[in-house]
C-alpha cells in the first residue's frame, strides 16, 4: 500500500504547457533543430528482399557538385558493435530485407542528397525471398520468450478435454493486418561529432527515450554514454515506433562522422517509414471457447502465428491478455513465429493486447450470440476473482462497473438492430485491458531556484502532456501551487529517464519525482533556500508485488452499413476506462479517444497491404495507407471511473497511453455484425467483405 | 529527384512554344499532382513551365446557355460556383468527393483531369510500370489491384510482361462528371486551338500506356466548356470509398437524367479513362427508365468486365458494386414512381 498523494494540482484541466510554442510553430523538432551550417543526408536503400550487394557505383553521386559524401558497406567505418542487424548500418553486404539500408549520402542540400542517392547503382547478387505468412508454414518455431519478457507459451488444466466435454463450444481463427505506426513527425535525427577529440557526439532525434536512444548508440558506436548527448524536446507522436532507435538514427550518425564539426540532418520520407521504423506484425489467432449453457467458461485457449525478419526477431506478445483476462479453469496461450525475409516489426501502440484482444473479443460476442446471452452480460459472469494467471489479487479490477456505465450511457439496453432509410444499424461491445507498468530505472533532481521549484529528469512528452502532467504531481508531492513548479524533460543532461512506453511513464517518472520531493521535504523542509537540491529514484518508490496491477475498460460502437453499398461509418463511439487516478481529464481524454480512433482506424481502414512477389508493403504511403479520417470520426467519448487503487504508486495512476487502443476493433466487427449478420474475422471491414451478403 | 529548369513565360501562346521546343518539357499548373511526381522521381522534366496564373481563373457564361470554365480556375471555386452548384450539380459534387479542402484550393481545373494514375507501382520507382517506363512491365497484374480496372481491360488475365499491359484506372472524380456532361475542352497547341469532346480525352492503354489522353506534347488545356443542360435536368455523383473522406473512388458513378428520361451515365475507378457507359445507354434508350431497365442496362455494360485478382482477394468485389452503386444513384434521381 502507498499513501497516495493529496490531488489538489493532480485531477486539474489544466491546459498543455507546450500546447503554445506548438500551436505558434516554434517548438523545435529533431530535423529543424537551428545548427550552423547542416549538410543533408539521404539513405540509400535495397532493392531486393534477399541476397547481397556485390558492388556500388558510386561515380555519379560523387560527381555532382555539392555532393560531400557517399558511404556503402565497402567504405563505411567498422562500428564496435555489431551484433544487432539493425543497428549495424553499412556493416556488412547481406541484404535481408527490401528497403534495408545500404548507403547513405551527404550532401550541401536534401535535394541534392535525395538526387545523388538516386544515382547510386546497386549490383546484387540475389536470392530467392520467402515473406508470406501462413498458420501452416513448416517452419513455425517458438520464440524463447514474447516482448516484454513474457512466456511464449502458457497452459493450465485440459483445454482438449473440457473443449471435449462442454455444453457449448466455439472454434474460430481470427487475423489482423499488418499496420505501421505513421506517426506525423517522421523519423528524424540531427547529428553532430565534436570536430577533434574524444569523438563527443550529439543527437537531437526524435525519440520517446533520450537515455535509452544514448545508451544503444553509444554501444554501437563504442562511446561512453558521457560522450554522447541526445536532445528531444518534443516528439510528433511515436506510437511505440520511436521507442526504441532504428536504423536511421545509426546512418545519420555515421554520416555525420564523416564530416566532423559539420551537422548532418536526416528525415525519413514516408514512404521509407513503412521498410525502416518497425510495424505491427499481421496475426493469425486460433480461438477455443468451452462453456456451459449459462456462458460460465470451462476453457479459453488461443494460439498465434504471427511473424518476425529474419534479420532480428521481435515477438509480439498477442496472447498475453488471454491469460489473465477472464475466468476458465482451463488455459492455453501459444505464440510461433514465422522468420520471413521482411522489414523488423517492433512495437505499435499496445504491442500484445491491441491485436490480442480481437481474437477473444469477437470470439466472446460470437460465445454469446450461440448462447443467447447479453454479450456485457456473458463478460461479467466470467469475471475471476482473482489474477487467473499469477493467482494474486486484482489491486483494483473494475471490468464490470466500466461495462455497467458504459451500457447505460450508451443506452445499450434499448438496442436492436434495424433499418434506417439506406442504412443498417447495429451495436457492439468489447472489454479493453492493459497492465499498469512502472520502469526500473528513472531519476528526477529537484532544485529550488528562484523562488520556483525546478525539476529535471530525461522524460519524454510524445504530445501525451509530460510537459504539463509532471508539474502537476510535483507540485502536489511539494504541496504547492502548480504554477511554481517547472519540470525539465527531454535531454540527456537531466537525470537517467525510462522509455515512454508500456504506458509506464507518468507511473515511473511521476514516482521519482514524488521520492525527490519527499527527499527534499525531509532534507529542506518548509521553507528552502535557493539552490537547495535533492534527487529521487523510482527504486526507492514504494512497490507492492502482492497484487495484479491491470487497467481494463469498455467500448460500445454503433455502426452503420450502407445497404446499397456496404459503406461503413462508426457514428458513435463510447469508452468508459478504470485507469486509476487521472492526473489530467484534458490530457487523459484525448489520449483515450485517440487511442479509440485508432482502434476504429485499425477496425475499418488500416492494412499494410503486403506484396509477397517484391517482398514489401505496396501502399507505402498516406494517400494509399488510410488512416483512420476526421470524417469518419462521429460522436467519440471517453469516460473514467473514480478508482481509488493505493498499490500501484503514489499518484494512484495506471496509464492511459494505449488502453484506448485495445478492444475497440472487436467493438466495431461485433457492431458490423448486429447490423448485417456478416461476421468479419480478418481485418480491416472493409465494404468488398458485406457486400455479399447484402441483398 | 533530378534538377530542371522552371519558367514563367508571358503568355499562353509562348507557353505553348517553350513546352513544344523541349520534348522533355511539362506544364505545372497547381502543382498537386506534378510536384508529387517530380520529388518521387516519376516525373524527371528538364524544363517546368508554370501556366497557372497565364490561363484565365474566370468561370464565365456562355451564349448558349453553358459555362467556360478557365484552366486555371481552382476545383473549390468552381465547387462552390452558384451556377455550377444549380444546374450542373454532378460536377460540384465530384468536386467536393474528391481530395481535401486544401488540395481543391490548389488543384485546377486544367490540371484535374490531366492528374495520373494512382497506380501504386506507378508511384514508386523500383517496380516495373509500362506507364512510367514504357516495356518495362506491369507490376499491378497480380498484385495490388483494389484500385485497378475491371473495364477496358483484356478479356483474359493481362501478360505483366507484356509492353502494352496496363490496368491502371484514371483517379480524378471530376473527370468522371465532366464525361457525364459531354464537356468540351478546349486546347491551345503549336499547331492552333481545337476543341475534344471530354469522353474523347482520355485513351484506353491501347499500345501505349504511358499516354492518359489523346493530347500532343505541347497541347494546353485553356478552358473546359459545360454545355447547357434541358431545364429540368437532374444530376448527381456518387463516390464509393474506403473512408469517408480524403480517399480515391473505389468506384463512383456520375449520372444525369435529362426531363425526357435520358439517362447519361459515367462510371470512375473501373477504368483506364473515365468510363462513359454508353453501352447501358444505347439500352436503354427509348425505354422507361424503371429501376429493373436500369438493372439490365448496367448488366448490359458489366457484361465484359474483368476482375483482377491480386493482394487481398484482389477487385472482382467492383463489379456488383459498380451495379449497385448505379442503382442506388439513379434511384434518387428517378421521379417517385418509378423508383
Ligand atoms: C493526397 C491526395 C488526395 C487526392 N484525392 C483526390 C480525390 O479523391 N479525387 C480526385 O479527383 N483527385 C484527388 N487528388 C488529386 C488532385 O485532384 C489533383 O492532384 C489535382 O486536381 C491536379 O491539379 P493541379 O492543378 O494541381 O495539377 P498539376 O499537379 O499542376 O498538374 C497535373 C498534370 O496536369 C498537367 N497540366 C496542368 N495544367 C495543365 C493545362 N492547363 N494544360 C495541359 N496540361 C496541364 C501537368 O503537366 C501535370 O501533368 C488528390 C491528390 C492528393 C495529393
Ligand atoms: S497498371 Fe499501369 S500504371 Fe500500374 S504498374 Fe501496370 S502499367 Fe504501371
Amino acid at each position: 500500500m502507498t499513501d497516495l498523494l493529496e490531488p489538489r494540482a493532480i485531477g486539474a484541466d489544466l491546459v498543455r504547457r507546450d500546447g503554445e510554442a506548438k500551436v505558434r510553430g516554434t517548438a523545435t523538432y529533431a530535423y529543424e533543430t537551428p545548427v550552423e551550417h547542416p549538410a543533408y543526408a539521404h539513405p540509400v536503400q535495397a532493392t531486393i528482399a534477399r541476397g547481397r550487394v556485390t558492388a556500388m557505383d558510386t561515380t555519379a553521386a560523387e560527381a555532382l557538385d555539392g555532393v560531400l559524401a557517399v558511404l556503402t558497406p565497402f567504405n563505411a567505418e567498422r562500428l564496435a558493435e555489431t551484433s544487432d542487424f539493425e543497428y549495424a548500418v553499412l556493416q556488412g553486404q547481406d541484404v535481408g530485407f527490401r528497403g534495408q539500408l545500404i548507403g547513405v549520402v551527404v550532401a550541401e542540400t536534401s535535394e541534392l542528397a535525395r538526387q545523388a542517392a538516386d544515382a547510386v547503382e546497386v549490383t546484387y547478387d540475389e536470392q530467392p525471398h520467402d515473406t508470406e505468412l501462413s498458420a501452416d508454414r513448416p517452419d513455425l518455431y517458438a520464440p524463447e520468450q514474447v516482448n516484454a519478457g513474457h512466456e511464449t507459451d502458457t497452459a493450465e488444466g485440459d483445454v482438449a478435454a473440457a473443449m471435449a466435454t462442454a455444453e457449448v463450444t466455439l472454434e474460430r481463427t481470427y487475423s489482423t493486418a499488418m499496420y505501421h505506426n505513421n506517426p506525423l513527425e517522421p523519423h528524424a535525427t540531427t547529428a553532430l561529432w565534436e570536430p577533434a577529440g574524444g569523438g563527443f557526439l550529439t543527437l537531437w532525434d526524435s525519440t520517446q527515450g533520450v537515455h535509452p536512444d544514448r545508451a544503444a548508440v553509444s554501444e554501437v558506436f563504442g562511446l561512453d554514454q558521457e560522450q554522447v548527448r541526445v536532445v528531444c524536446p518534443y516528439v510528433g507522436g511515436g506510437f511505440g515506433s520511436k521507442g526504441l532507435p532504428h536504423g536511421n538514427v545509426f546512418l545519420t550518425a555515421l554520416a555525420a562522422r564523416a564530416l566532423p564539426g559539420r551537422p548532418v540532418k536526416m528525415a525519413l520520407t514516408r514512404q521509407q517509414m513503412f521498410f525502416l521504423a518497425g510495424y505491427r506484425t499481421p496475426t493469425i489467432q486460433r480461438m477455443q471457447l468451452a462453456a456451459d449453457h449459462r456462458g460460465r467458461l470451462s476453457a479459453i485457449a488461443i494460439d498465434v502465428v504471427e511473424q518476425t525478419s529474419r534479420v532480428k526477431e521481435f515477438a509480439e506478445q498477442t496472447g498475453v491478455p488471454a491469460r489473465m483476462m477472464y475466468a476458465s479453469p482451463n488455459r492455453r496461450t501459444t505464440h510461433r513465429l514465422a522468420a520471413l525475409d521482411v522489414p523488423i516489426p517492433s512495437w505499435m501502440r499496445a504491442p500484445g493486447e491491441c491485436p490480442g484482444m480481437f481474437g477473444p473479443e469477437v470470439a466472446m460476442d460470437e460465445l454469446a450470440e450461440e448462447l443467447g446471452i447479453d454479450p456485457v452480460e456473458l463478460r461479467v459472469r466470467n469475471e475471476p476473482e482473482v489474477d487467473p494467471e499469477t493467482g494474486k489479487p486484482w489491486s483494483s479490477r473494475n471490468l464490470v462497473r466500466c461495462l455497467r456505465e458504459g451500457a447505460q450511457r450508451f443506452g445499450w439496453s434499448e438496442r436492436r438492430a434495424y433499418r434506417d432509410g439506406d442504412w443498417l444499424v447495429g451495436t457492439g461491445v468489447a472489454s479493453s485491458v492493459y497492465p499498469t507498468m512502472r520502469q526500473a530505472t528513472s531519476t528526477a533532481a529537484l532544485r529550488f531556484e528562484g523562488g520556483r521549484y525546478v525539476a529535471e529528469i530525461g522524460a519524454a512528452d510524445l504530445g501525451t502532456g509530460a510537459w504539463t502532467i509532471l508539474p502537476q504531481i510535483t507540485a502536489d508531492a511539494l504541496g504547492v501551487d502548480v504554477a511554481d513548479v517547472e519540470v525539465r524533460i527531454g535531454d540527456t543532461r537531466y537525470p537517467v529517464a525510462s522509455v515512454a512506453g508500456g504506458s509506464s511513464g507518468t507511473n515511473t517518472w511521476g514516482s521519482a519525482l514524488v521520492v525527490a520531493a519527499r527527499e527534499f521535504r525531509t532534507k529542506y523542509g518548509a521553507d528552502p533556500r535557493d539552490g537547495d537540491e535533492a534527487s529521487g529514484d523510482v527504486d526507492q518508490a514504494g512497490q507492492d508485488d502482492t497484487h495484479s496491477p491491470y487497467a481494463f475498460g469498455a467500448q460500445f460502437v454503433e455502426a452503420r452499413v450502407n445497404a446499397d453499398t456496404g459503406e461503413i461509418r462508426v457514428p458513435r463511439l463510447l469508452g468508459v476506462f478504470g485507469v486509476g487516478r487521472v492526473i489530467n481529464p484534458r490530457t487523459a481524454r484525448s489520449q483515450l479517444i485517440g487511442g479509440m480512433t485508432m482502434g476504429l482506424s485499425m477496425a475499418l481502414h488500416e492494412t499494410s497491404a503486403w506484396d509477397p512477389r517484391i517482398g514489401q508493403v505496396a501502399n507505402h504511403d498516406l494517400g494509399e495507407y488510410h488512416i483512420t479520417v476526421n470524417a469518419d470520426v462521429g460522436a467519440i467519448e471517453a469516460h473514467w471511473i473514480d478508482e481509488h487503487d493505493p498499490y500501484v504508486n503514489a499518484m494512484g495512476s495506471k496509464g492511459i497511453g494505449e488502453i484506448g487502443i485495445v478492444g475497440t476493433a472487436a467493438a466495431v466487427v461485433n457492431a458490423v455484425h448486429s447490423a448485417t449478420g456478416v461476421r468479419v474475422r480478418d481485418l480491416p471491414v472493409t465494404l468488398d467483405k458485406l457486400l455479399p451478403a447484402l441483398d | 529527384m533530378k534538377p530542371f529548369a522552371y519558367a514563367r513565360p508571358g503568355d499562353v501562346a509562348e507557353a505553348v512554344r517553350d513546352v513544344a521546343a523541349e520534348p522533355n518539357a511539362v506544364f505545372l499548373a497547381g502543382g498537386t499532382n506534378l510536384v508529387d511526381h517530380l520529388r518521387l522521381g516519376v516525373a524527371r522534366p528538364d524544363l517546368v513551365v508554370d501556366v497557372r496564373t497565364l490561363t484565365s481563373r474566370e468561370v464565365t457564361d456562355l451564349p448558349d446557355g453553358g459555362l467556360r470554365l478557365g484552366a486555371a480556375s481552382t476545383n473549390s471555386q468552381v465547387a462552390a460556383d452558384p451556377r455550377v452548384r444549380e444546374r450542373w450539380p454532378v460536377l460540384a459534387q465530384a468536386l467536393l468527393a474528391g481530395a481535401t479542402g486544401q488540395l481543391r484550393n490548389m488543384a485546377t481545373t486544367g490540371g484535374n483531369p490531366l492528374q495520373r494514375t494512382r497506380c501504386v507501382y506507378f508511384q514508386d520507382v523500383t517496380t516495373p510500370c509500362n506507364k512510367r517506363e514504357p516495356g518495362s512491365g506491369c507490376s499491378a497484374v497480380g498484385g495490388y489491384t483494389r484500385y485497378h480496372a475491371v473495364l477496358g481491360t483484356p478479356a483474359a488475365l493481362p501478360d505483366p510482361t507484356a509492353p502494352e499491359t496496363c490496368i491502371a484506372t484514371h483517379p480524378s472524380d471530376m473527370a468522371v462528371a465532366l464525361a457525364a456532361l459531354d464537356a468540351q475542352v478546349r486546347v491551345l497547341g503549336p499547331a492552333g486551338e481545337r476543341t475534344v469532346p471530354f469522353p474523347e480525352l482520355h485513351r484506353l492503354p491501347g499500345d501505349d500506356p504511358s499516354r492518359d489522353t489523346v493530347l500532343e506534347h505541347g497541347e494546353l488545356i485553356t478552358a473546359i466548356d459545360l454545355p447547357a443542360l434541358p431545364a429540368g435536368t437532374r444530376s448527381a455523383y456518387r463516390k464509393v470509398r474506403d473512408r469517408a473522406s480524403y480517399a480515391f473512388a473505389l468506384v463512383s458513378v456520375a449520372a444525369v437524367v435529362t426531363p425526357d428520361g435520358e439517362l447519361r451515365l459515367a462510371l470512375g475507378g473501373v477504368a483506364h479513362r473515365p468510363w462513359r457507359a454508353t453501352r447501358a445507354e444505347e439500352v436503354l434508350r427509348g425505354q422507361q427508365l424503371t429501376q429493373d431497365a436500369v438493372r439490365g442496362a448496367i448488366a448490359a455494360e458489366l457484361a465484359a468486365a474483368q476482375p483482377q485478382p491480386g493482394i487481398d482477394s484482389g477487385n472482382g468485389f467492383k463489379i456488383p458494386l459498380v451495379a449497385r452503386t448505379v442503382l442506388a444513384t439513379v434511384r434518387g434521381l428517378l421521379p417517385e414512381e418509378h423508383s
